[in-house]
């Protein structure tokens, strides 16, 4: 026992004296979380707004002329007929169009009822998600001023051209924690078993009385606790940097996160068995899973537009299925229940390359 | 007088506090053996870099086949060769993609790198094996072809960097006797080494400790110097007196 | 007992040879070397003795152990440098000393008094990190940490190789010292003139051995006739030289050496003359004294 501990504070003293290691480690992350928080959402300004007036009542002149007023949108144009939106967005001329239909102000009077209709280019997906946002609260403004006893509704339909899912919206920060444990846990795990190949510290290591198997367990405990600061470091941000709120149990969380660790830590394992030269490794790292990654688990590119092979292979990569996680707990607020199938995957992902780590494991050099 | 090919006057390097070479000066003549000795840490591989264009001195002046090394460094890559135990030749190219390869490198004509290539596969013997992949050749034949390769371009001086590690002894003297040709063909061969009995070999050498040259000299003169039987002696006399390490 | 028992061991890499039957023995206490260039095998064998890799054919026995069915006993008794680097270069001095004796399960303290002469010439460097000593001192390390637990035997592959002779002799000596500790140590090198420095040696060629004998006994059952001989022009000189029939020259030190096959005879104005004929000045011949380079040369030819 002494001696794992040993050999795990070697670890630790590897990591903290290698300061490129760090940065990538805990620089990493932020970065991310503060790019992929800043930058990539929010704030839409002037944004080029198409409206379609077929009420041409009192009423509707007011909405427009709120729009009109607010600092999001332009005005491009009014017009009559629905044809020409979709000519409109492909110009992009416009990136939203508001559709005030026909009798709109007696439906609100006698109905109490009246609905307008919100399309968005919803190509960017997040500055579609925010027109729509803005647009329904200038609406609800407007109804609020009608300063009467009688509820007046407007119900606002939206809808979504182009990517109707509005996958990938401000569900970032989901992302952003699958891609840092695959990047920490696979790839350092790897490089770091594989280091010791090459420096021929394996050898001797392995002509001594420490078990090989140990080598390895004394690996990936300092990488696990690693990742767990990372988890926890990326929460805190997006929390009261970003104001992204868990909504769900944060020990939940926790746990799901530290079984996500878990695979990626049995697929480093797995590669480092497999490889000779860091090289090979860190290459096999980024191409094999951090790009799949990137790609299928739902982050970046929406999976249910993807063809259907695709979408197959998107259910092979883990973080598809800690992304979903991850956006149930922390996004929905659900609990386990939701969340039991996509846990059960991953646990069978991570017991498979555990053993067939375990079985192509050598004691011996070749 | 012989014509001077590597002049260094108080040539210096300094790394923050720490003076790797400091104020070497030397000559050495055109087609001497010159034998850059020194313990592991003493210098050798810094003051070659610097000699070789590759890194600018602190201090001091040289100048290596008439060019300077600060401002001329274009010109003497082009007229010198360099070969070095780590990297020597394309593993994974066959021997006649590595000549030719490194011919074109060097500025020859096709004219001339089919001649040469002709002429260095009969004369080291590897007809047989020219279209084998480098990394196949046992160990002497690639230090043999790497440094046929390095004075392929008639370099005016070659730079030979521990050369000869890790082949048996016959194999090392076949090796010497490519530098001796090359030395009588008026290339000026400069060579560092860790065998005492190849330090012996060389027309003139110096023994480098702390960042000095702590003597300079013809083997001979420098054994009758310490009053000792071998090169390995004298090494031993005046290493010893290192306090650096590394 | 012996300390290693290698019989007929064989080893292969993708059909291609790399050790073909090879036999010798070590005894207890015994500084044993094996001779040869890269390639020659050196690397497997010693692989093959610290239970890393399974020979294809042959056995071998390790203080009595087998290499395949006791390898666990054998990774516990024995201590082990191989010759790529093998200490953590970002870690110190004393950082890595006290992993090691951790990982074999001891302590520094333990069996200080093995490493302790060692030790004192790290100690004023005990806080550098690995990576930033010396050629020499990182061997020295190395050698400590491969000691800490007290072997039975020890194995060095190319322990001084790319190091410079004065640390390269200081190592020797270290080993001579631990001879006497009763560790047996099987080493080796591409270096001729520590061959002397063992008690036995494997001359070692394309993955045979040529020969197993002591240095005294090489050396005097050379056999073949050994002059030396010195010329202005060197090259020449040698050029000159390959041209005598029924003889073997080759530089040596400042001298070349010429070596007469058995059967033969020659006489020194023999050849003082052939030079002279040939236009050689300043020729100086003599009867050499014969090294375990020579003879290495001489099985080598």
């Amino acid at each position: 026992m002494k001696r794992l501990l040993v050999f795990i504070k070697k670890e630790f003293t590897h990591v903290l004296r290698d300061k490129k290691t760090l940065l990538i480690l805990f620089g990493m992350p932020i970065v991310q979380v503060l790019i992929f928080g800043f930058v990539l959402s929010n704030e839409v300004k002037n944004t080029n707004l198409l409206v379609i007036d077929q009420a041409q009542d009192s009423a509707t002149k007011e909405i427009i002329s709120k729009v009109q007023a607010s600092v999001y949108f332009n005005i491009a144009s009014v017009t009559f007929d629905v044809k020409d939106v979709e000519a409109s967005f492909k110009k992009g001329k416009s990136k939203a169009a508001l559709i005030l239909p026909k009798d709109f102000e007696k439906n609100l009077m006698t109905k109490h009822v009246a609905q307008v209709q919100i399309l968005a280019d919803a190509s960017d997906p997040n500055h579609a998600t925010t027109i729509e946002n803005y647009l329904t609260a200038i609406i609800r403004d407007y109804t609020n001023s009608l300063n009467t006893t009688m509820p007046y509704t407007i119900t606002p339909e939206v809808r979504m051209l182009y990517n109707p899912q509005l996958k990938g919206a401000p569900n970032f920060v989901p992302g952003v924690m699958a891609l840092i444990l695959m990047l920490v846990c696979v790839m350092m795990t790897a490089i770091s078993i594989v280091r010791e190949k090459e420096m021929g510290t394996m050898e001797v290591l392995l002509v001594s009385p420490f078990k090989p198997i140990m080598v390895i367990v004394s690996k990936v405990v300092p990488y696990f606790i690693l990742s767990m600061l990372n988890i926890v470091s990326i929460l805190l941000l997006s929390v009261y940097v970003l104001g992204v709120p868990i909504k769900g149990n944060v020990l939940l969380l926790f746990a799901e996160s530290a079984l996500f660790i878990s695979t990626c830590l049995s697929l480093g394992i797995f590669i480092s068995i497999k490889t000779q030269t860091q090289q090979v490794a860190m290459l096999i790292s980024l191409m094999g899973m951090l790009l799949p990654t990137v790609l299928f688990s739902g982050f970046m590119f929406p999976i249910e537009n993807m063809p259907f092979p695709l979408r197959m292979i998107s259910n092979i990569v883990p973080a598809k299925w800690f992304y979903i996680i991850v956006k149930d707990i922390m996004i929905k607020g659900l609990g386990f229940a939701a969340v039991w199938k996509e846990s059960l995957i991953l646990m069978g992902i991570t017991v498979f390359f555990l053993g067939i780590s375990i079985k192509n494991f050598k004691i011996r050099l070749a | 007088m012989e014509e001077v090919v590597i002049q260094a006057d108080k040539l210096t390097k300094k790394f923050g506090d720490f003076t790797a070479v400091d104020a070497i000066t030397f000559q050495v003549r055109k087609g001497e053996i010159f034998g850059f000795l020194g313990a592991n840490g003493a210098g050798k591989t810094t003051a070659m870099r610097m000699l070789c264009g590759l890194s600018v001195p602190t201090s001091g002046e040289a100048k290596v086949a008439g060019f300077d090394i600060y401002k001329e460094t274009e010109s003497i890559k082009k007229n010198i060769g360099y070969m070095s135990q780590k990297f020597s030749l394309y593993e994974d190219l066959t021997v006649v993609e590595n000549i030719r390869f490194f011919g074109g490198i060097y500025g020859l004509t096709n004219e001339q790198i089919k001649n040469k290539t002709q002429q260095l596969i009969e004369r080291l013997g590897l007809t047989s094996v020219q279209k084998q992949l480098v990394v196949d050749l046992p160990l002497g034949w690639k230090q043999k072809l790497s440094f046929s390769i390095a004075i392929i371009h008639q370099p005016k001086i070659v730079f030979l960097d521990e050369p000869t590690g890790g082949v048996d002894p016959l194999t090392r003297r076949q090796f010497w006797e490519l530098i001796y040709e090359a030395a009588h063909n008026g290339i000026t061969v400069f060579v560092t080494t860790h065998y005492m009995d190849e330090a012996e070999y060389c027309d003139r050498l110096s023994i480098m400790v702390d960042g000095r040259i702590k003597a300079l000299d013809t083997p001979k003169n420098l054994k009758a110097e310490f009053e000792v039987e071998s090169m390995d002696e004298v090494f031993y006399k005046l290493a010893r007196q290192a306090t650096r390490a590394e | 007992m012996k300390a290693v028992i290698a019989e007929n061991i064989s080893k292969q890499y993708n059909g291609k040879p790399a050790v073909e039957k090879v036999s010798f023995e070590v005894d207890e206490g015994e500084i044993f070397g094996l001779i040869g260039p890269d390639g020659a095998g050196k690397t497997s064998i010693f692989r093959i003795l610290t239970t890393l890799l399974l020979p294809d054919g042959g056995s071998a026995q390790v203080h009595h152990w087998d290499v395949v069915k006791d390898w666990r006993a054998i990774r516990n008794a024995v201590g082990y440098m191989p010759g790529k680097f093998s200490l953590y270069q970002d870690l110190t001095v004393e950082e890595n000393l006290h992993f090691f004796a951790t990982v074999f399960n001891t302590s520094i303290q333990e069996n200080y008094h093995l490493i302790e002469e060692i030790y004192v010439q790290l100690e004023p460097f005990k806080n550098r990190r690995a990576g930033k000593l010396s050629g020499g001192m990182k061997q020295k390390l190395a050698l400590c940490c491969a000691l800490i637990h007290k072997p039975k035997v020890l194995f060095l592959d190319e322990p001084t190789t790319g190091v410079d002779p004065v640390s390269r002799r200081e190592f020797w000596e270290m080993l001579k010292k631990l001879k006497q500790q009763n560790i047996s140590i099987v080493v080796s090198t591409p270096y001729m003139d520590e061959a002397s420095m063992c008690d036995r040696i494997a001359s070692i060629q394309s993955g045979s051995i040529l020969s197993i004998d002591t240095p005294q006994y090489l050396v005097k059952n050379y056999g073949n006739q050994l002059f030396k001989v010195k010329a202005n022009d060197r090259y020449r000189l040698l050029e000159v030289l390959k041209s005598v029939p029924s003889t073997k020259s080759y530089a040596f030190g400042e001298y070349a050496h010429i070596s007469v096959e058995k059967g033969h005879q020659m006489e020194a104005s023999e050849i003082r003359q052939h030079l002279h004929q040939n236009g050689l000045t300043g020729v100086e011949i003599g009867d050499a004294e014969v090294t375990i380079e020579d003879c290495f040369i001489n099985l080598l030819h």
